[in-house]
């Protein structure tokens, strides 16, 4: 696909929240202020940054991306039916019975996800291990490995085995995310179990280290051209979001983590959106 | 087809090696027919017999240091990339302590990452409780896409490992610390969901697995002085269960115990006795660890100890058939 402007980039981060909106509404279930808060990092990777082909999921040369905090995948779902992965109609069955759209990633269910997850802590092992093969086992420096960790999964110790692992090992081709929206479901991520300072941590772990506000598509997508630039270590992005993204009464309130809009609140919900910055998107761009 | 045992298999002079030291040749091998096979340690490389692969293939091995979670989530990464990860820690630590990321990495994502558990059994000896691993078989057989392997001997745990490499499947392979007797030949076969007849008999079915397999064989022996004509049947497979040789054997005799050296409970005895529970409902004698932990001890002594050798298992066996009677078909 031919890239797009940072405005239509934008424009694609919004249609991908409206989206968000409309299948968690209809699901009746499922986590909303995360998914909202990735939507612009996830538009960069999937309509800039990334390597991929939608119509050809497996395709060998493709970069891969992992998401870690599987409890966030409606908004991949999303990004991946704007994509062209799949047709937009099928966003509606989220979490029903028969779908290939499970509450949380399921490999085998959907072509286009490369891991299943959803207890949190283990998305970053995987990327570190796929990452690993393309540099020292098949020797191919062209593809990248991309994953997205939420902030209040780092209380996890299996992330700090995989930090060590990817520093020891200068995985350079690993390419990290983390969501800093500081809220996790008892509360503030520093209020539950502190994580400052977060970026002395990783650089302790041998990890280059970036941080940007995660609502800013230039610096999102400046920020992975430097990390894949940089050849003797794995880079970690620290991405500051604010949850619930775009949508007023969701944002920097918790209590959104991992309940649903009802429809009343999914018509505001979207009607922000619709009138985000005062200015008109394109209609009939949700579902 | 007779099963090729080791003629020696009755005798003092019984050849004895660690199973664990035929899953290191065996995935040298492995390395050597297939250069997508990698392998992953936990700091345990020579414990666990991976350092024969590590010589062989620096390259394809990978130091994980004590970190049993990123064991198996780095392996089911390296899987999606292709390869074909073997994992080994003790199993007690792998996959006594990371089953949730076994669960959702390698089962559920269907890939397929070998969990390789060594010094598993209360013939670790010394260690202790804490390092003689006897609920593995129960964890990882409960697990949908997961095979389960409990080798008998040094030559089948080489020949599974062979297998488990083409498997394509998420799999579990347990393995034993202590030398452990022999009793197959390299000729003998070995295929992943088959079991094996190893000596015929009418008045009862000896089902074991792992290392207990030897034993039954002495145990049969000895009962045949007693005018007791056993039926000894190796199970290397638990998961998939060989349904249909046990289900035979069972008909045959209308008696069936079961031996592992592992918790009694929730194992391979449990896996035998809801197979037949539904099919053929009979008394099984489950002889495994009764919900306790080991303790330290010399391996023989913890084996007498907790009644797993030939002759401890006699008077069991022996118990058994007197208070149950067999089974008739109706």
């Amino acid at each position: 696909m031919g890239k797009l402007t940072v405005t239509q980039l934008k424009q694609k981060a919004n249609d991908i929240r409206r989206d968000i909106i409309t299948m968690l509404e209809a699901a009746g279930s499922g986590h909303s202020a995360g998914p909202l808060g990735l939507a612009d990092i996830f538009a960069a990777l999937y309509f800039d940054v990334m390597n991929i082909r939608p119509e050809e999921p497996e395709w060998a040369d493709r970069d891969v991306f992992f998401l870690s905090n599987g409890h966030c995948v409606p908004v991949q779902y999303a990004t991946m039916a704007e994509a062209g992965y799949f047709d937009k109609e099928e966003l509606k069955t989220l979490r029903k019975f028969g779908s290939r759209l499970q509450g949380h990633p399921e490999r085998e269910k959907l072509p286009g996800l490369e891991n299943t997850s959803g207890p949190l802590g283990s998305g970053l092992s995987q990327a570190s291990g796929y990452a690993y093969s393309l540099q020292y086992l098949d020797e191919n420096p062209h593809r990248f490995v991309y994953v997205i960790m939420g902030d209040g999964e780092l209380d996890e110790g299996n992330i700090w085995e995989a930090a060590m692992f990817a520093g020891k090992n200068k995985l350079s081709q690993l390419i990290a995310f983390v969501d800093r929206n500081n809220i996790q479901i008892d509360g503030t991520t520093e209020d539950v179990m502190p994580l400052e300072d977060l970026k002395g941590k990783w650089e302790s772990f041998g990890w280059h280290v970036l941080e940007i506000d995660g609502h800013n598509i230039e610096s999102i997508i400046d920020a992975t051209s430097q990390a894949r630039a940089i050849t003797n270590r794995p880079t970690v992005i620290i991405a500051h979001t604010i949850p619930g993204k775009g949508v007023d009464f969701m944002e920097y309130n918790y209590k959104w983590h991992g309940i649903p809009p009802n429809a009343e609140q999914a018509k505001e919900a979207l009607e922000d959106l619709r009138t985000l910055g005062g200015k008109i998107t394109h209609e009939g761009a949700g579902v | 087809m007779t099963y090729p045992l080791n003629p020696l298999v009755y005798s003092k002079e019984v050849e004895v090696e660690p199973i664990r030291a035929g899953f290191g040749r065996g995935l040298k091998i492995a390395g050597e027919h297939n250069e997508n096979v990698v392998a992953l340690c936990a700091d345990l490389t020579e414990s666990t017999q991976m350092h024969l692969f590590k010589e062989a293939f620096p390259k394809r091995f990978i130091e994980i240091g004590i970190a049993e979670q990123n064991l198996v989530t780095v392996a089911s990464g390296l899987a999606r990339a292709g390869k074909i990860p073997f994992t080994s820690s003790y199993a007690a630590f792998s996959p006594g302590r990371n089953w949730e990321q076994i669960r959702t990495t390698a089962t559920l994502n269907n890939q397929p990452v070998k969990v390789v558990g060594s010094h598993a059994g209360v013939s670790v000896g010394p260690d202790g409780a804490t390092h003689q691993m006897l609920e593995d078989i129960a964890i990882m057989r409960v697990l949908p896409n997961m095979v389960v392997i409990a080798p008998g001997d040094s030559l089948e745990a080489e020949k599974a490992t062979l297998a488990l490499a083409e498997n394509g499947k998420p799999s579990y392979l347990r393995l034993a610390r202590e030398k452990t007797p022999i009793f197959s030949t390299k000729e003998s076969p070995f295929e992943i969901g088959k079991a094996y007849v190893l000596k015929e008999g009418e008045d009862v079915t000896l089902l074991g697995t792992g290392t207990m397999t030897y034993h039954l064989l002495n145990a049969a022996k000895l009962l045949e002085e007693k005018g007791v004509n056993a039926e000894v049947v190796h199970v290397p497979t638990i998961k998939p269960l060989d349904e249909k040789t046990i289900l035979a054997s069972a008909r045959k005799t209308g008696r069936v115990v079961t031996a592992e050296e592992a918790q009694a409970a929730g194992g391979f005895g449990s896996a035998v006795t809801e197979f037949l529970s539904t099919v053929l409902p009979m008394p099984v004698k489950r002889i495994g660890i009764e919900d306790r932990f080991g303790e330290s001890g010399a391996p023989n002594e913890l084996m007498e100890y907790f009644g797993l050798t030939g002759e401890k298992l006699v008077p069991q066996i022996e118990a058994f058939i007197e208070e149950m009677p067999r089974y008739h078909q109706a």
